[in-house]
């Protein structure tokens, strides 16, 4: 178990680090006075190695990084420590220093591919100035070269499109070119594919490995998905509010987490539990043994009838195209399943794939093209405006951004209260008394009730909603991406919470996501969408053990971690 | 790109004709007879007040009087103004110089706005940057007539760095001081507009990886924070040269620029309908003009714009 420590340890006095940070300390100006956002971090990256930091929103990877290629922001500095490149600290080098080392000894690769590329040049010109800049040759050729690295096919032509004509892994394609094209020797890749689909990040995430092991490039990879980190890198460093809780090789660092954090995290990240049931399935373990407690109590409160069911759903947009034209576009194509009550069913699929179509048409917010809808019985077209008043009692959703779902005017109690006092349920104290239960039930202490949601958390807020949609005792809940937009910890604990009041009401959840890990822990059943059509159907286990698509199993392949191989009772 | 031009061109009829028709009819309903105001103190001689009436189909009812002056624009004949010169030679006469004016009050507006805004925006939160906002808003905060007399008194008179006041030729040089007070307010407005700009396109993520290349900091100011923080300046600019055409009325007035604002002001005060119209015809074809400039100007700006399609 030890070998790999003692091998690394030899190697460091061999060959010296190419990265080397010790006890790195940085602090925020802020109003409020100076915020030491890193503190005593420390790590170390040999040439040609993969390190990633893994940690929350806010534990300082994204900080340590960029400090590492002098981009704090503007009200942030190193006080205290060492950033040692290739021996030479950079910790407070001058702009001029830095300037030089940027490009072409040290790269960089953003997180967002959708910001992060300057809209109104063309890609090719931010290629070239990269080249340019560095002393490099900057021909229309050697620009095309670049991106055709990155893997962007036909590159000369894609050269002279602007980055709005470009998808989000062609983005991201032209970014990894930016970032490597001046062949540095070390590339900080910070999230470089969280903001793209699974299969695309898999795509990406296999190129830039192969670019960076063809180049000898070392890799500091910045990343919240233990998961990837594992999967990608030699070393793991774990960071959690501004320090370094604990490091080592990753597959070591996996079997045998020490600090209480990285514990928590190997047996909350998606991934992974994914991957233990996996395993744990292979070597005959029953799943729903680990799925505790999502699916106890399961068994009373399911009862055998179909609480919705979708028949030949098809929704057409009409896309305009100029002067009264207009191109249709099949958003939703023939999709039929049905759900059954006290169940959770998952609908699968990347963006574009139909899928929150689907939620919106079966909550009432659009309007089918063709199909039908059925809801307890009932077609839900047929509704007149009394009755699907009625039916939004019944049928509630709860959505991705936590940010953007609740009013920002409305205090907690008064966005929980709205759908009672819509609906004109109980007097004015029984309300107050049911919004103190649900905030018990959602676990959030009761003195939440006065505060507004900018004063709350992702993971508080995304339980408001949650409390939210619950407040008028629901039969389906329809969760469109809800977990999202949270943190690993965070969306494990929304995840509990989900499973535990859906054995404890009996509700039914129609769950859309992109995130197949979450799937895993979650569903009973799964929906795979693709281009609008409904490809493979099944239960999750029989979907996970034996997809019968080629695209079901891309998507598999696509969870991080999936090559790992994790004994089932790792943390 | 073609047939929105054209589209644009095509929406400028409705926006003549309607136009016309407002200010025809708002100086057919000012009070007072033009005709008996011409003859002053002096009584008046009701024949010849009838052949001028005549003359100037005043004697005709709206609709006639409207049809008459349509039709006079279209045969390119604007008719005589009171003191019995062609419209079309008065028009010719004040419009390049208050032109002149407008553009210099424009360049000097932009390129000042866009450099101290700059400035500000990269130095926020610095002595430049807060001294900067204070005078702007003292410059905004006070009214163009004050500033206008305060700089001619002191810089025209007492100083005598530039001349107080306008020769009929209205040269750039006797026009320097006329546009700096005309363009003083937009000139705040520009700084502040391209300040705000800067500063939010200087934490833009793609700036941040434009300096992660390697890039210098004049190439990162220049290439990526200037251009994509002109973007609403420019609209700004230019939809201002339509107000700077037309809203140079007191700037003119404080040193007597033989320009439009000094003219229509005179034939607003003489009820001499035709010449209000022309003038005030002109202006919204300017207005118009202008802002079909910004837009095509947006697009090159930015190419994600398209009006196509």
């Amino acid at each position: 178990m030890n070998t790999p420590v003692e091998i690394r340890e030899e190697g460091t006095a061999a060959v010296r680090p190419l990265l080397e940070i010790r006890d790195l300390a940085i602090t925020f100006k802020t109003g409020g006075g100076d915020v030491n956002a890193v503190r005593n971090a420390h790590l170390t990256v040999m040439p040609g190695e993969t390190v990633a930091i893994v940690g929350e929103s806010g534990s300082g990877k994204s900080t340590t990084a960029l400090a590492a290629i002098g981009l704090l922001p503007t009200n942030g500095r190193v006080s205290g420590g060492q950033i040692l490149f290739d021996g030479e600290d950079i910790s407070n080098a001058g702009e001029k220093r830095m300037i030089e080392l940027r490009g072409n000894s040290i790269g960089m690769v953003p997180q967002d591919p959708m910001s992060n590329l300057n809209p109104v040049w063309k890609i090719g010109q931010q290629v070239r100035e990269t080249l340019k800049a560095n002393g490099l040759p900057d021909g229309p050729d050697d620009v095309a070269k670049v991106l055709s690295q990155a893997g962007l096919p036909d590159a000369a032509r894609r050269a002279k499109q602007y980055p709005h004509e470009f998808s989000g892994g062609m983005r991201q394609r032209a970014l990894i070119a930016i970032g490597l094209s001046c062949q540095p020797r070390l590339l900080i890749a910070d999230e470089p594919t969280s903001a793209l689909d699974v299969t695309v990040q898999r795509q990406i995430l296999d190129h830039l490995d192969k670019m960076t092991t063809e180049l000898g490039t070392a890799v500091l990879l910045i990343t919240h998905d233990l998961g990837l980190a594992a999967e990608r890198a030699d070393k793991v460093v774990v960071m959690y509010r501004g320090q370094v809780v604990e490091s080592g090789p990753s597959l070591e660092l996996l079997r045998n987490p020490q600090h209480p954090y990285t514990q928590r995290l190997v047996s909350s990240a998606p991934s992974l539990a994914s991957r233990r049931i996996q395993v744990a399935k292979e070597q005959g373990v029953e799943s729903e043994d680990l799925l505790a407690p999502a699916e106890e109590g399961l068994v009373e409160a399911a009862k055998p009838d179909e609480v919705l069911k979708i028949e030949n759903l098809r929704k057409v947009f009409k896309l305009r195209s100029g002067l009264g034209r207009s191109t249709d576009f099949t958003a939703v194509d023939d999709v039929s399943f049905s759900v059954k009550r006290g169940t959770t069913t998952a609908i699968v699929g990347e963006s574009g794939s139909g899928k929150s179509t689907v939620a919106q048409m079966v909550l009432n917010l659009l309007q089918p093209t063709s199909g039908k809808i059925v809801f307890d019985g009932v077609d839900t077209s047929t509704l007149n405006a009394k009755e699907i008043f009625a039916f939004r009692r019944r049928v509630q959703p709860i959505f991705q951004d936590p940010y953007g779902s609740l009013d920002p005017m409305y205090n907690i109690f008064r966005t929980i209260e709205e759908p009672l006092r819509t609906h004109k349920i109980g007097t004015k104290a029984s309300r107050e008394k049911k919004v103190r239960e649900l905030l018990d039930q959602v676990a959030l202490p009761q003195s939440t009730m006065q505060r507004y949601p900018n004063e709350l958390s992702g993971g508080q807020r995304q339980r408001v909603a949650i409390a939210r949609a619950l407040a008028l005792d629901p039969e389906v809940i329809i969760c469109d991406e809800a977990v999202s937009a949270l943190d690993v910890l965070v969306q494990a604990q929304v995840l509990n919470l989900l499973a535990d009041l859906q054995s404890r009401l009996g509700l039914t959840y129609l769950f859309i996501t992109h995130d197949l890990a979450v799937v895993r822990q979650i569903a009973d059943h799964v929906c795979v969408m693709e281009k609008g059509k409904l490809v493979e159907t099944g239960s999750t286990d029989d979907v996970f053990d034996a997809p019968q698509m080629e695209y079901t199993k891309a998507l598999l392949n696509a969870i991080p971690g999936a090559k790992l191989m994790l004994p089932p009772d790792v943390a | 790109m073609a047939t929105y031009i054209l589209k644009r061109f095509l929406q400028l009829i409705p926006v003549f004709l309607g136009a016309t028709l407002l200010v025809y009819f708002l100086v057919f309903s000012l009070p007072g007879d033009p005709i008996v105001a011409l003859f002053g103190d002096k009584p008046v001689n009701e024949a010849v007040a009838a052949k001028l009436r005549a003359q100037y189909h005043l004697d005709q009812p709206f609709w006639i009087q409207y049809l008459l002056y349509l039709k006079s624009i279209f045969t390119f004949d604007l008719g005589q103004d009171f003191s019995g010169r062609p419209i079309a030679a008065v028009l010719g006469e004040v419009f390049p110089v208050t032109a002149r004016l407008a553009i210099m009050a424009l360049i000097f507006e932009a390129v000042f706005g866009i450099i101290f805004g700059l400035i500000a925006g990269l130095r926020k939160g610095k002595l430049f940057d807060a001294t900067v906002l204070v005078a702007s808003l003292i410059v905004i905060g006070i009214p163009i007539f004050v500033l206008g007399f305060l700089l001619q008194f002191t810089i025209g008179v007492q100083l005598g760095w530039a001349k107080p006041t306008v020769s009929s030729a209205a040269t750039v040089q006797d026009l320097i001081l006329p546009a700096i007070v005309l363009g003083l307010g937009s000139f705040a407005y520009v700084l502040r507009l391209t300040r705000t700009s800067v500063i939010e396109n200087m934490n833009a993520d793609y700036v941040r990886t434009a300096t992660a290349k390697g890039l210098s900091r004049f190439r990162v100011v220049r290439v990526h924070i200037l251009r994509n923080s002109l973007i609403p300046v420019i609209t700004f600019l230019g939809a201002d040269l339509g107000s700077l055409m037309g809203g140079a009325i007191v700037t003119e007035g404080i040193f007597n620029v033989p320009g439009v604002g000094n003219r229509l002001y005179r034939a607003v005060l003489s009820g001499e309908g035709p010449t209000v119209v022309s003038i005030v015809t002109v202006l919204v074809l300017i207005y118009c003009l202008s802002n079909l400039l910004v837009d095509l100007l947006y697009a090159w700006l930015d190419p994600r714009i398209r009006y196509d399609s």
